[in-house]
C-alpha cells in the first residue's frame, strides 16, 4: 500500500497536483491512500518551502511545483 | 568508440532547441504585423473614421491587446527560465547569516527572480524564521517578490516603455528594503504567533538537476499558467484603457490626479489597498489616466499599493502574524509607497 500525502492549503496548484496523482494511481493501478495535509504546523513537518508538496511514503518528492504525469509515474514505481 | 551518433536525450533537447527557435522567429514575424493589422481592420475593413473617437479606441484596443499578450508570453518565458536557476529553499540558503542591511536589500532583489506564489507566502515565512533569518529581511523578500513580478514589469515595459518599467522596479526594491528594515529595527519577533517558534527547523531539500529541456518545459509551463491566469484582465483593462483613450479629454484629470494635488497620492494608496486586482488589469487603465493628466508618482503609487499590499496575502499571513504585526506590516509599506509616490511626483 503506498502513502500519498498533497501538502498545501487548498491552493488551486495543490489541487491540481493530487488530481494529477489519482489519475497516475489509476492508471497504474496501484493500491494507494492519498492524503490531503492542510494543516500548516503539519504541512511544516517536511522541508517545504512552497506549496504544493508531494510526499510518497514518507519522502518528500517535490516541492512548489506540479511535476508531470511520467515524473510521478517514476517515483511510484521506483 | 563511436562519438559521432548523439544520444536519444542529445537528440530530444536538439530538436527542442529547433522548435524554440522557430517559435522565436513565429513571435517577432507576429510582434510585427500588429500594428498594420489592426490599422488595416479599424480603418479599411471596419471603415471606421482615422481620428474619430470610436476609431481611435477600437485602434488602441486591436493594437495594445495582441501587443502585450505577445510581450507578456515572451518575457514570461525568458524570466521563468531565469527562474528556474533560483528556488526558495536556494534563497534560503543565500540568506543565511546575512546580517541586517545587507540581509534587506539581498533579499529583495531575490524576491525578483525566486519562483514565489502568494499561496505559498505562509511555508516559506515559517521556513524562513525557522532557519534563523531575521523578521525584518523575511518581511523584505515578502513585500519584494509580490510587488515587483513579472506581469507587472513586463506590462509596464509594454504601455509606458523601459523607464518606468525600470523606475518601478528601482522603487519597489527600495520600499521593500527600507519597510524590511523599518520593521526590523521596530523587534516585533513577539508578534509572530506561536506555533511558528515551537516548529523545528527542518534540513533542506536535495537539489534537482536539470537539463535545458527541463528548464524550457518548465518556463512554457509557467508561460501557460500565468497567460491563462491574466488574459482576460488583460482585455478588459485595456478595453477599459481604450474607451478612457477615445473618450476622455485631453487633461481632464490634472485637476484631481495632477502634481498639484496634494492629496492625491495617499488617496490614491488608500483606493489601492483594498482593490484587489492583479497588474494585468490596473496597468492598461492608469496608462489611459496618465495620458489624461494624472502624475506619474500618483499612478505608479496607486499601483504598487493594488499589487503589492493585496488583500488576500494579508489575509494568508494572518495564519502566522498576529494583527498587531498584520497593522504593522501594512501601515509601514504604505507610508514607504506615498512618499515614492511624492519623490517622483517632485523629481519627474
Amino acid at each position: 500500500m503506498v502513502n500519498i500525502k498533497v501538502l498545501g492549503s487548498g491552493c488551486s496548484n495543490c489541487k491540481r497536483l493530487e488530481a494529477i496523482a489519482r489519475k497516475v494511481v489509476e492508471t497504474l493501478a496501484i493500491e494507494a491512500e492519498i492524503e490531503k495535509v492542510t494543516d500548516y504546523a503539519e504541512i511544516m513537518k517536511w522541508p517545504i518551502l512552497s506549496t504544493p508538496g508531494l510526499v510518497i511514503n514518507n519522502k518528500l518528492v517535490s516541492a512548489g511545483r506540479i511535476p508531470s504525469e511520467t515524473e510521478i509515474t517514476n517515483w511510484l514505481t521506483a | 568508440m563511436d562519438h559521432s551518433l548523439p544520444r536519444p536525450a542529445q537528440t530530444s533537447q536538439l530538436r527542442m532547441f529547433l522548435l524554440l527557435g522557430a517559435v522565436v522567429a513565429a513571435w517577432f514575424g507576429l510582434y510585427n504585423l500588429i500594428q498594420p493589422l489592426a490599422n488595416w481592420i479599424t480603418y479599411s475593413f471596419l471603415h471606421l473614421q482615422a481620428g474619430s473617437h470610436l476609431g481611435d479606441s477600437v485602434a488602441f484596443f486591436l493594437y495594445d491587446v495582441p501587443k502585450i499578450l505577445l510581450l507578456l508570453s515572451g518575457m514570461i518565458f525568458l524570466i521563468s527560465i531565469i527562474r528556474t536557476f533560483f528556488s526558495p529553499e536556494r534563497t534560503r540558503a543565500l540568506l543565511g547569516g546575512k546580517r541586517e542591511g545587507v540581509g534587506n536589500v539581498l533579499a529583495s532583489l531575490l524576491g525578483i527572480v525566486t519562483p514565489f506564489c502568494s499561496c505559498s507566502a505562509v511555508p516559506l515565512f515559517i521556513g524562513f524564521i525557522e532557519s534563523g533569518i531575521p523578521l525584518g529581511v523575511t518581511f523584505s523578500f515578502l513585500i519584494a517578490a509580490p510587488t515587483i513580478n513579472e506581469v507587472a514589469i513586463v506590462m509596464l515595459f509594454g504601455l509606458f516603455g523601459w523607464k518606468v518599467a525600470g523606475l518601478y522596479i528601482v522603487s519597489g526594491l527600495i520600499i521593500a528594503v527600507i519597510a524590511g528594515m523599518v520593521i526590523g529595527r521596530m523587534h516585533l519577533e513577539r508578534y509572530v504567533e506561536d506555533f511558528v517558534w515551537q516548529l523545528q527547523a527542518a534540513g533542506g531539500v536535495e537539489g534537482e538537476k536539470l537539463t535545458w529541456k527541463d528548464r524550457i518545459l518548465r518556463a512554457w509551463d509557467s508561460v501557460k499558467e500565468i497567460v491563462g491566469k491574466v488574459w482576460l484582465y488583460v482585455i478588459v483593462g485595456i478595453a477599459i484603457g481604450a474607451a478612457i483613450h477615445g473618450y476622455v479629454p485631453e487633461s481632464a484629470l490634472v485637476g484631481i490626479m495632477g502634481k498639484q494635488a496634494w492629496w492625491s497620492v495617499p488617496a490614491a494608496v488608500l483606493v489601492g489597498v483594498p482593490l484587489y486586482s492583479n497588474a494585468a488589469g490596473v496597468i492598461p487603465i492608469v496608462s489611459a489616466l496618465m495620458e489624461k493628466g494624472a502624475s506619474l508618482g500618483t499612478v505608479l503609487a496607486f499601483m504598487m499599493s493594488v499589487v503589492g499590499l493585496s488583500l488576500p496575502e494579508t489575509i494568508i499571513l494572518r495564519r502566522v502574524l498576529k494583527p498587531q504585526l498584520i497593522a504593522v506590516f501594512i501601515g509601514t509599506v504604505a507610508v514607504a509607497i506615498i512618499i515614492t509616490g511624492y519623490l517622483f511626483n517632485l523629481i519627474l
